[in-house]
Order: structure tokens, then sequence, then C-alpha cells
């Protein structure tokens, strides 16, 4: 799985995108997006999912249910 | 861009004890900041003398910057830009989704600017508004936690108009990390937010921070955000960089707290402390606001500036003001630079024209600080003012005079007099923009419940309706100072009133308590 932003919610901050190990996050129309084939959910570089630790709207940087659990290579 | 040095956390140093810090203590102790002798123990930050009373290395640097002293912001003005949008720690009277285009508080923001807009906003601000002095970063987040954004604007700007001060506010976790670029840009004014010292207090106010590529909680939080606070005030005070310190009054949290933030700072070389109060309301969408956590009144406000202010300079001129405004502190004219509006502008940046202007100034405000000066020698003559002090409201466009109408303030200055002078200890806003709906009446009623702690309020021209109802309300209506200086006509005022208790003609009475800013601001953005 990856992580997604809830775009409904993002208050377009740009706190989460020089966080990102992978520079999976880029803004588009002023909120920002998780580029779900690049994110790792931090897995092997952080504890954390970086994006979901410097968020500061509640439950806006979430894991996609969606999307195939990241498999560490 | 200097390289940083990271400091764990383990690592901080208690109080430093550099012969550097020591001697620039020594200074600050001397003279309190740049106190003066006015007033009923010490004048705010600036308030008179100016450079007799001061270190003229200290006087330099705060003369015509309007948040550092009190007597400047009468002169000069500000600009924020707003080119750091992320934070690193969550505030709980913070809420970073709200904007709205006629609230003005810290942390609200109506457009995002990159580096290079926001340095033409600057000359496009400096140029229409030669007094403009400070550029300042202050968010609408924090500008440390957007070091590349906010670094890149700053040297932008030294590049186009080297005489624009530079400062910034920061929440302080990233600070040490920083400090050493900071001095690089010659900065030489930083803002730290303290709203505690100990982190029992701290966990009720900070939910969280993210520091080292973690989030953290609690006392946690708490702890670490006070260290590095500390640590960074440190590391710039030894640099002979003089920091404000902001500090939100939040009652039945860390009010009675704030005397102990005031010792910690002021120990660390803090040059001038600003205690806010919260501003709260559930509009705003804030924990603060929804848990229905009130701020303070006036007096307890005033009550807890007082107490603070014997200890160091205390800044009561502070408007709050956006992380976008642009003016004089009382003003916000961040709607006429619109980056829209500043693509249109064919800006000339004339440095010429802008010093001529400020030497204006400075010759203006050498005269009020004259006829305050004769003013005092006259109170010397008044032996006995029997204990007597009085508040009294003003509404001036700035200058240090009575220029402003009574129905065209947004907001009125307070100033106290006292048997030692009369000195500046806040400001009440008025302005009713967002509360719609309201028939003259009750804005009238507005700006009693403003100004009900002060006797009298100072205007260039009132009319006849507002003139009666405020003396039904016992505050004396005075028009008879228009376009003369504050601090001399309340001084005159006062030794008027003493003279009329003295002779029985009236009997002193003591005040209720005010309100200090009223109203939803975001019921009429429509």
């Amino acid at each position: 799985m990856a992580y997604k932003i809830i775009g409904s919610q993002c208050t377009g901050c740009s706190a989460c995108e020089p966080e990102c190990p992978n520079v999976a996050i880029y803004e588009k129309n002023g909120v920002f997006m998780i580029n779900p084939k690049k994110c790792t959910e931090c897995i092997g570089h952080f504890d954390d999912a970086q994006c979901a630790a410097v968020c500061p709207v509640d439950n806006t940087c979430v894991i996609d249910t969606s999307q195939p659990r990241y498999q560490a290579a | 861009m200097q390289e940083t040095t990271y400091v764990d956390v383990g690592n901080i140093k208690p109080i430093a004890q550099t012969t550097q810090l020591n001697a620039l203590l020594d200074k600050v102790a001397e003279h309190k900041g740049c106190g003066t002798s006015g007033g009923s123990g010490k004048a705010s930050c600036g308030s008179s003398d100016g450079p007799e009373d001061m270190d003229p290395e200290v006087w330099e640097k705060v003369k015509n910057h309007p948040c550092y002293s009190e007597e400047a912001h009468h002169h000069y003005a500000r600009m924020h830009v707003a080119v750091a949008p992320a934070c690193n720690i969550q505030c709980n009277y913070c809420n970073r989704k709200y904007d709205c285009a006629n609230e003005s508080r810290p942390g609200v923001v109506s457009e995002k600017l990159t580096p290079e807009q926001a340095s033409k906003k600057v000359l496009a601000v400096a140029s229409t508004i030669p007094q403009m002095t400070v550029l300042g970063i202050a968010g609408p987040g924090d500008p440390l936690a957007n070091p590349e954004k906010t670094f890149k604007t700053f040297e932008l700007i030294a590049r186009t108009a080297p005489d624009i001060k530079l400062c910034l506010s920061t929440n302080g976790l990233t600070l040490p990390d920083h400090v050493d670029t900071i001095a690089s840009f010659n900065v030489d004014h930083v803002t730290i937010t303290v709203n505690m010292v100990d982190p029992e207090i701290g966990q009720h106010i900070y939910p969280w921070i993210y520091y080292k590529k973690k989030r953290y909680t609690g006392i946690d939080a708490a702890r670490i955000l006070t260290e590095r606070q500390m640590q960074g005030l440190e590391m710039l005070t030894e640099r002979k960089i003089l920091c404000k310190i902001n500090s939100v009054m939040i009652p039945g949290i860390n009010d009675k707290h704030l005397v102990e933030v005031n010792r910690a700072v002021k120990s660390r070389g803090a040059f001038l402390h600003n205690i806010m109060p919260l501003i709260s309301a559930p509009e705003h969408g804030t924990v603060f606001g929804l848990n229905g956590q009130r701020g303070p009144t006036a007096q307890e406000l005033k009550a807890l500036q007082d107490s603070c202010e014997g200890e160091m300079n205390m800044m009561r001129h502070c408007r709050q003001c956006r992380a976008d405004a642009v003016g004089l502190l009382g003003e916000d004219r961040s709607a006429e630079f619109t980056t829209e509006k500043i693509d249109a502008m064919e800006v000339v940046y004339d440095a010429e024209t802008r010093k001529a202007y400020q030497e204006t100034v400075e010759q203006e405000r050498q005269a009020t600080v004259a006829a305050k000066n004769a003013e005092k020698e006259q109170l010397a003559q008044l032996a006995d003012a029997e204990g007597i002090s009085m508040l009294i409201a003003v509404a001036t466009k700035g200058h240090g005079k009575i220029n402003e109408h009574f129905g065209h303030a947004t907001e009125f200055q307070i100033y106290e007099a006292t048997a030692k002078g009369a000195k500046f200890v806040g400001h009440r806003r008025v302005d009713l923009y967002c509360q719609g709906g309201y028939g003259e009446e009750d804005s009238l009623q507005t700006v009693i419940r403003a100004i009900n702690d002060c006797h009298a309020v100072f205007v260039a021209k009132i009319g006849g309706c507002p003139k009666d109802d405020l003396k039904k309300a016992g505050i004396d209506p005075v028009d008879k100072y228009a376009n003369a200086f504050i601090e001399q006509s309340a001084i005159s005022y006062f030794m008027a009133y003493v003279g009329k208790v003295q002779s029985g003609e009236i009997v002193h009475q003591v005040r209720g308590d005010a309100d200090i800013r009223q109203g939803a601001y975001t019921a009429a953005v429509a």
C-alpha cells in the first residue's frame, strides 16, 4: 500500500514534499499528491511515514488501501 | 549558504556563560535594552529619549524597526512575505486551513509567494511606501521549516534593496541549526514564540512536533521544543542578534507561568518580551477555539505585562498581524499588493527618495521627543498626583499625533497617564468589517466596550451623538487636542484632571475592564 493525500483536506502547505525520501510528492492545483508507484511508505528509510508525520491536518495523509502493499526488494 | 551545525538535544548546554553574552547582558541591564526613564517604572521599548540613554549600537538596530521600538512604530512600516507555508509543530491556537482576507492574525495569509515573487513584492511596496523599512518572514508556517525559501528570499532582497532590514519570526524548533546562516544575512532581529519553559505546561499547548524525521507528542514534544528554543535564543544573543520573545497568554494554561518564561528569556539575553492575548473563536476551527478556551481581558493582559515589566522591556504595540501584512502596524495594505497587481506595476527601486523621506521622518520624530520632554518638565511641577493613574484612548493615523476622527478609527491606542508621565500601554481593535448587519448604535457600543477602562478618548473630531453616549458611559470625549502630539496632550489632560480632583470639582473614580478584540471575523466574508 502506498500513502495518499486527501486533496479536499490538504492545505497546500508543502511540508510533506521535501520530507519524502522517494521524491514521490508533487503539487497539483495548489494541493499535494503522492505518486503511488514511487511511495514505499518510507519502509527502509524511516520508522514513520514522513508525509503523515509532518502533515498538519489530521487524517489527511493516509494509507491508500486501494493500492497493493509495498514489498521491500 | 553556510554549513549548519547540529547539536543533539542531550548536548544542549545550560545558559551560555561566554564573555560575549555577558557583555551583552550587561549592556541590556544597564539601559534595559532600549528602555527609557518615562512612565511608571519603565516605558516600552524606545518610547522616548532614544540615543542618549541607549547603547548606540542597539539604537541603530531598533530605531526604524516598528516591532522593536514602540516609538518607531508610529513612523515606520513593515511588511511580511508569505514564502514559508510549511510548519514543523502544531499549536492549539493555530489552524492552518483557515484563510480570510478580512482576518488579521498570525498564521493567516491570502496567497503564498515564491521567493522571486516575494522579492518583487518587496520592491513594489518599498517604492510605494518609503517608510517601509523592515521585511519579515513570519510564515504562515515557520520560516525555518522552509529554510531554502526563507533564505533565498533574504538573498534576493539583500541584493536589490540592501537598505531594508531583514527579520524573521520562528517557533525555534530548528533555530539552532540555522543561526549561522541567519547571521550571515545580517539579520539582526529574530522573534521566537515561547509559550512555556515547562513541558508539563507545554503539552497543553502543543499536541505534537516534527523533529529529526519523527513526530513527538505530549511532554516529549514540549521538552524538545523548549530545549531547542532556549538553545537558539542563547546562540542568537551570543552573536548580538536582538531577540524578541512572543508569548501567547492563555488564561488557565500559561498565564501565571509567563512570568517564569519572562525570567528565563531575560536571563538568556532576550531584548524584548511581547505577551499577546490568545485569539480564540470557534469559527477559527482551532483546538482552543473549539473547546471554548477564552482569551484574556484587557486588564488581565495589562496586569501580566505590568508584572513582567520590572524584569525587561515589554512590547505592547503588537497588532498580531497577518503573515502577509503590509504597512504601519495599525494598518494593513496587503490588498493593494496582490501578485496580480504587482505584475501590473512598473517597479523602480528608488533608494534616494526613500532615504530623503526617512530623513523627514527622523526630523518629525525628533520634534515629537522634544515636545514630550517639554511637557515632562511641566509635569515635574505637579507635586502630588495623589496616586492617580488613568488610561486614555487615542484615535491616531500615526506620526505620534491625535489625527483620526472618532468614527473612522479602526483601533484606539491606549496611553497610561501617571505623575511620571504618559506611556503607551496597548491598543484596542474596534474595526467591524466582519460583523455585518449591525447598526451604528451597536458599533458604538462595541467601541465603548473596547475602551471601557479609559477615562477619556482623544480624537481629531467627533459627532454629537457618540459624544453624548461616551459621556453617559463615563468616558470623556476630547477633541481639543486635534493634531497635537499624543503624549504631550495626555500629560496636559492628566494635569488638568488632577487639578480638578484636588480642587474638589470632580471625584476620581477607577474604571472597569474592557475587551481586547471583539466579534467573529468570518461572519461577513462575502
